[in-house]
């Protein structure tokens, strides 16, 4: 069996995704990066993006994350969000409503919410 | 129907109403509790995490950041009350206030200013009515808390210990709170949260003498420590809302409860003595039939002779 490793994705309220994964792409402050099981033991800070898990089962998980923080030790990997959805808990239309009114708001940090959320369903 | 029975019979109605409506306030509070109970389960792995990461941070690396150090000689303090909006909750927003009144003082006692900040009506009132300066203050959702709600307490507080002393900043920043323990205990508490003292976060986060290992951080510590702890302060102020909110519940249940077996005893003992009142009232009815036809008896008696 491949070598896994043990993801815990945490909201501020919830628990949003469990599993066993083999990799995880995520974007920290300084690009993205890429987590596979032993890597070195790693705590960064999270841009908003969308955060890719391949399962061990060979499924992928994708999440928009807004914030947050990555720390990685021991073949365990959490990743801490204020707030995190799964692309199968967004709402399409509703996000791309979001996006529209936050543009003509011109309300940056809503759009890139609202574009994170869009990407990491495209992604999916 | 009799006066004093009228009296009797109107007080039980009363009393028989508020019964119902303490007993349904009972019940509301307890379903409320379960709620809120979940809610602070579910909070828990974010904050475990999060403890277990600036503990990395601040043990594992020679970082000085100022929100890790604490001032030489500090001279104000920040405290953060959480009291409740509603009332009928028994001695829960007192009993907070007073754990309020006691850190205040000894805060003073160390020489330092005391800057207030109050969630919640109840304790607004209490220093709104003895004309107590309040920096800032929040009410409507100490029911159920959102993280948002944690967010907009925790800016204002945070950018005040960032700021200096000399320019109204603070040097620490203290929170107190209802500790839920379980349905029957809650505890009004006091702690501090800033400037962290390592050892007390590490003892919470690493029960069983776990080794933290050597972290490598992205972008820097600093860096890192700098996201890190406003985030840490949201959610202990969150976490502490959500005791706080299940503390009330727990408290409201209990008031109401006693409420309910009070308002039981009374109607008891009322009834009881509206039975006496009724019994007197026929035993008088009666003896007054008695009477009447004893005397109409003599009276025809008399007249035959």
């Amino acid at each position: 069996m491949a070598a896994e490793l043990h993801v815990e994705l945490v909201a501020a309220d919830r628990s949003v995704w469990s599993g066993e994964a083999t990799l995880v792409v995520a974007r920290t402050t300084s690009g993205d990066i890429g987590v596979m099981p032993g890597h070195q033991p790693l705590l960064g800070v999270l841009e908003s993006g969308p955060v890719t898990i391949r399962t061990s089962e060979g499924g992928t998980v994708v999440a928009a994350v807004h914030g947050g923080f990555i720390s990685f030790a021991d073949d365990k990997l959490s990743l801490l969000a204020e707030i995190a959805e799964l692309a199968d808990e967004i709402d399409v239309e509703r996000a791309e409503r979001a996006f529209e009114r936050a543009k003509s708001d011109t309300d940056s940090a809503a759009e890139r919410r609202a574009d994170v959320r869009l990407r990491a369903v495209a992604v999916h | 129907m009799g006066a004093q029975l009228r009296v009797y019979k109107r007080r039980i109605q009363a009393v028989t109403a508020t019964k119902k409506i303490t007993k349904a306030m009972e019940m509301i509070a307890a379903s409320r509790i379960v709620k809120a109970q979940r809610k602070v389960t579910a909070s828990m792995p974010y904050a475990t995490e999060l403890t277990r990461a600036v503990t990395a941070v601040a043990t594992g690396s020679n970082t000085r950041h100022p929100l890790t150090t604490e001032a030489e000689s500090p001279v104000r303090a920040a405290v953060l009350l959480l009291t409740s909006d509603r009332g009928l909750a028994g001695g829960y927003s007192s009993n907070a206030i007073k754990a309020a009144e006691k850190l205040r003082e000894r805060l003073a006692a160390e020489g330092k200013e005391v800057d207030t900040y109050i969630v919640g009506r109840k304790g607004v009132a209490y220093y709104g009515f003895r004309e107590r300066k309040v920096v800032e203050s929040w009410t409507g959702f100490t029911d159920s808390p959102e993280y948002a709600d944690a967010k907009k307490i925790a800016a204002p507080l945070i950018e005040s210990i960032q700021k200096d002393t000399a320019e109204g900043g603070v040097d620490e920043l203290h929170i107190v709170f209802t500790e839920f323990v379980s349905m029957m205990t809650q505890n009004a508490v006091d702690g501090r949260m800033l400037p962290l003292s390592i050892d007390e976060v590490a003892k919470e986060s690493t029960e069983k003498d776990e080794i933290l290992p050597l972290f490598d951080f992205e972008p820097s510590a600093e860096d890192v420590l700098d996201a890190l702890l406003p985030r840490y302060v949201e959610s202990r102020i969150y976490n502490a809302l959500l005791q706080a909110a299940a503390s009330e519940h727990a408290a409201r249940r209990r008031a109401m409860k006693s409420a309910t077996d009070n308002a039981g005893d009374l109607i008891k003992s009322l009834s009881r003595l509206a039975n006496a009142a009724r019994q007197a009232e026929i035993t008088q009815e009666i003896s007054e039939i008695v009477g009447g036809a004893g005397a109409l008896a003599d009276a025809s008696a008399g007249s035959d002779k």
